[in-house]
């Protein structure tokens, strides 16, 4: 395999693994708040017991998350030099401003978070909690903010020609508010809160099906059901002002997700369905036109297609980008069916008899991180074939000193250890779901009392 | 060129980075250097709470690394890429070995299996050794400068080239002093018999250190083209070489007289002013050609604009005061030696 191919491979690869833990941190940390906060208030010790159950098993993922992080941050320039070369001087900054205002943040006030408990007040370790989760939602914001501007650069001018040519900031807050960064921000924020909350939706469930830590079990069910509900609905309204900007930014990319090829045509929305890149046909379920109407409210309005680009100017997996955008939607919207249908049983008070309803529930922590995953793959792929929207091709971006051999070589190395990783993850966070929030051996009473 | 107090831009962000790497040095110096003595503890209790001494403080403290590498990208782009590219697979061993020690201070104590805590007490120490010789063999193979032509195109070695004698050299050197580092401070964080024990082990670091020191020294004076020529020109830079000397000297003495927070005040001092005799060596330059000088990577040519480097200077007056702030806080909460109790790893 060529260098570029193995290459994109590792990309891949690497910020897909890692971003299975940032979200889970920043919707883990979110609920943490909400949970340390009410035993704040009401001095409720369950609140407590939930609180340290929660960071327990937000540790490992904050853990691995910032491991495999350093290894993104290094990448670019170890795989990607070309492309480092071109953009330095614009994703430097927001970079750098990642670190010194959002990592720096979370990382310092995590250990007082995680070990500070016998040395620092219950107020002072709120706080401490509060700079974690925001230290955490900085990150994405500078992270999204660097990505964003590839997919709609925006404050900048390119300098030199060839080897030489780069992208220099103009003007820096055009750049930070390029046209895509603030609905990307918030539709990625959303995207990390239902990980974490259905993750503690799906613990929690499984608890009640069990029998076990009722009390404290129902309290973090309806508080992590609140949040889901929430935005469920409102990633809804972001995905679509989202899909607003990329008709207007990369009009390939959206016709992309809906395999519409017509030049200039109105453009039909499928439920689900499968591309044909030769034929240039779609077959599935869809609502004719339906893409016009969600895009310009209005069913006869053109929207421009793939063919209206040259062929080596627009996705070349048509299919791929469609099934991972498909997949997406598909399980937001159940996502919003599943929370209302949970949040109306509340309401009613028979939330805790549906045992199909908790089971579904045990298991829908993974819809939400396939949701991501899929989403990234969707709107990567849909950028290509350019590494900067218009600029630089990903062809032109790779690092042209290394050899096939040596990425071969650490992608197995990042293929086997990161293996151990997700199974030392999975084999912890199961053992810590399994051992349960409270110590029932070391304090009986307590345990009695409480929960 | 924009200036700021009659110094230009890139030369003030080189002294940004500059203070990055040191501050990352001096930090992880004493994390990377206690996890090099791992196996040297031999009861499962000390090295629990060696593990722990670094326990609430490394994640912080690998932010310099975070930070300094994320400066590099942005201030010198054209050095972050030619530097990675061209030692990739140092970089990618330092990367990996980076995973393996943090999911090491994370599981190790997590389950009482004997075979568990063993086999991740190797991979512990295994991976600080070499991040620690790792990170002096890049340091030694910027010295020495790599085979660049014409655009920064790197055309040396890809697979073993970075393991020349004089970066196997710095590698050692950067190991000892680490250890040294890591050494003192656990004798600050710590009491009773590995106190006592660590006492003893420093005294064999300070010999590692000083040998593997003078041995590089000499190397670097007789073999690398042109190393003194700078001090030649400005005759007031000796001084580093003196202080680094008075600094390694002063550190025996105030261990001597248990005065331990001293004590790794000079051997920190010792390798920020190690670094300022680098970073004046080679000034301007990154990273030197070995081709032809005018092909070396140098802060003028390898910098962004003087707009982005100035927005980037900006956040660092407005962020540094507030990442010191957050510092001082963590160290202060966790002063003084280890006390397990049920949040320790």
């Amino acid at each position: 395999m060529d260098v570029e191919i193995l290459a994109r491979i590792q990309f891949a690869f690497t910020i897909a693994f890692h971003y299975i833990y940032p979200p889970l941190s920043i919707g883990i940390g979110l609920i943490m708040v909400i949970m340390e906060g009410l035993y704040l208030k009401t001095g409720n010790k369950q609140y407590e017991i939930l609180t340290r159950f929660w960071l327990k098993i937000f540790a490992i993922t904050f853990g691995i998350g910032v491991a495999t992080g350093i290894i993104m941050e290094f990448e670019f320039g170890t795989n990607w030099a070309v492309y480092s070369r071109y953009v330095g001087d614009i994703f430097g900054s927001a970079l750098a401003a990642e670190g010194l205002f959002a990592f720096g943040l979370e990382s310092t006030f995590l250990g007082i978070l995680l070990f500070g408990w016998n040395r620092v007040s219950p107020k002072v370790h709120f706080f401490s909690t509060i700079m974690v989760f925001f230290g955490s939602m900085f990150s994405a914001v500078w992270i999204v903010v660097a990505n964003s501007w590839q997919q709609t650069p925006a404050g900048y001018h390119i300098v030199g020609e060839g080897f030489n040519a780069r992208a220099e900031v103009t003007d820096f807050w055009a750049m930070v508010f390029n046209p895509s960064s603030v609905d990307r921000i918030i539709h990625v924020w959303q995207g990390a809160f239902l990980a974490g909350t259905f993750l503690v939706l799906s613990v929690h469930a499984y608890y009640l099906l069990k029998g076990r830590y009722i009390e404290i079990s129902k309290k973090a069910f309806k508080i992590a059901l609140a949040v889901a509900t929430i935005f469920s609905l409102t990633q809804l309204l972001s995905g679509h002002s989202s899909a607003d900007g990329v008709a207007v930014n990369q009009p390939a990319k959206l016709a992309a997700m809906e395999g519409h090829y017509d030049k200039s045509a109105p453009a039909d929305m499928y439920l689900f369905g499968w591309v044909n890149n030769d034929t240039q046909e779609v077959t599935g379920i869809k609502i004719p036109k339906g893409l016009s109407f969600l895009v310009h409210q209005d069913f006869e309005e053109p929207i421009t297609g793939l063919n209206a680009f040259p062929e080596n100017e627009r996705p070349g997996q048509v299919n791929a980008v469609f099934q991972f955008y498909h997949i997406m939607v598909s399980i937001g919207i159940f996502l919003i069916g599943l929370t209302l249908y949970a949040s109306f049983l509340w309401w009613r008070g028979t939330l805790f008899e549906k045992k199909w309803l908790l089971k579904i529930f045990a298991f829908a922590v993974l819809l939400p991180q396939i949701a991501n995953q899929v989403g990234w793959f969707a709107a990567e792929m849909g950028r290509q074939p350019w590494i900067v929207y218009g600029h630089l091709r990903t062809d032109e971006g790779f690092s042209q000193e290394v050899s096939a051999n040596q990425i071969l070589f650490s992608l197995i190395l990042f293929l086997v250890v990161y293996a151990v990783l997700f199974l030392l993850f999975i084999y912890s966070v199961n053992k810590k779901i399994k051992h349960g929030p409270y110590d029932e051996a070391k304090n009986p009473d307590e345990f009695l009392k409480y929960v | 060129m924009e200036t700021f107090l009659g110094i230009d831009y890139p030369t003030l962000w080189y002294l940004v980075v500059g203070l990055l790497f040191s501050g990352y040095a001096v930090l992880e110096g004493f994390d990377y250097g206690a996890g090099s003595w791992h196996l040297f503890f031999k009861k499962d209790l000390s090295r629990r709470i060696a593990i722990n001494a670094i326990g609430p403080l490394w994640d912080a403290n690998q932010v310099w690394l975070i930070i300094g590498g994320g400066a590099l990208f942005a201030g010198f782009p054209v050095m972050y890429a030619t530097m990675l590219s061209a030692m990739y697979i140092p970089f990618m061993l330092f990367l990996l070995l980076l995973v393996l020690r943090s999911s090491a201070i994370k599981f190790r104590s997590a389950e009482k299996m004997l075979w568990w805590r063993k086999t991740w007490d190797i991979v512990y120490f295994g991976s600080n050794v070499l991040i620690a010789f790792l990170l002096g063999v890049v340091l030694g193979n910027v010295l020495q400068g790599f085979e660049l032509h014409e655009n920064f195109s790197y055309k040396g070695g890809i697979f073993f080239a970075f393991l020349s004698p004089y970066a196997i050299m710095a590698g050692f050197t950067t190991l000892s002093l680490f250890m040294t580092q890591g050494a003192i401070f656990l004798l600050l964080k710590t009491e009773g018999r590995l106190h006592a024990r660590l006492t003893f082990l420093l005294k064999k670091g300070m010999i590692f250190f000083i040998s593997s020191f003078a041995i590089t020294s000499l190397y670097t004076l007789i073999f690398i083209h042109g190393v003194t020529d700078k001090f030649k020109e400005q005759p007031l830079f000796f001084i580093l070489p003196i202080l680094a000397f008075l600094a390694v000297a002063n550190v025996p003495r105030l261990v001597s007289k248990k005065k331990y927070f001293q004590a790794l005040i000079f051997s920190s001092l010792t390798m920020a002013f190690l670094l300022m005799l680098v970073a004046f060596q080679l000034y301007p330059v990154l990273l030197p050609s070995t081709i032809d000088p005018t092909y070396s990577v140098t802060i003028y040519n390898a910098a962004s604009s003087q707009k982005s480097l100035g927005i980037m200077l900006t956040m660092v007056v407005v962020g540094a005061p507030l990442l010191a702030g957050y510092l001082i806080f963590l160290y202060k909460t966790f002063n003084g030696k280890v006390q397990l109790d049920d949040t320790s790893y």
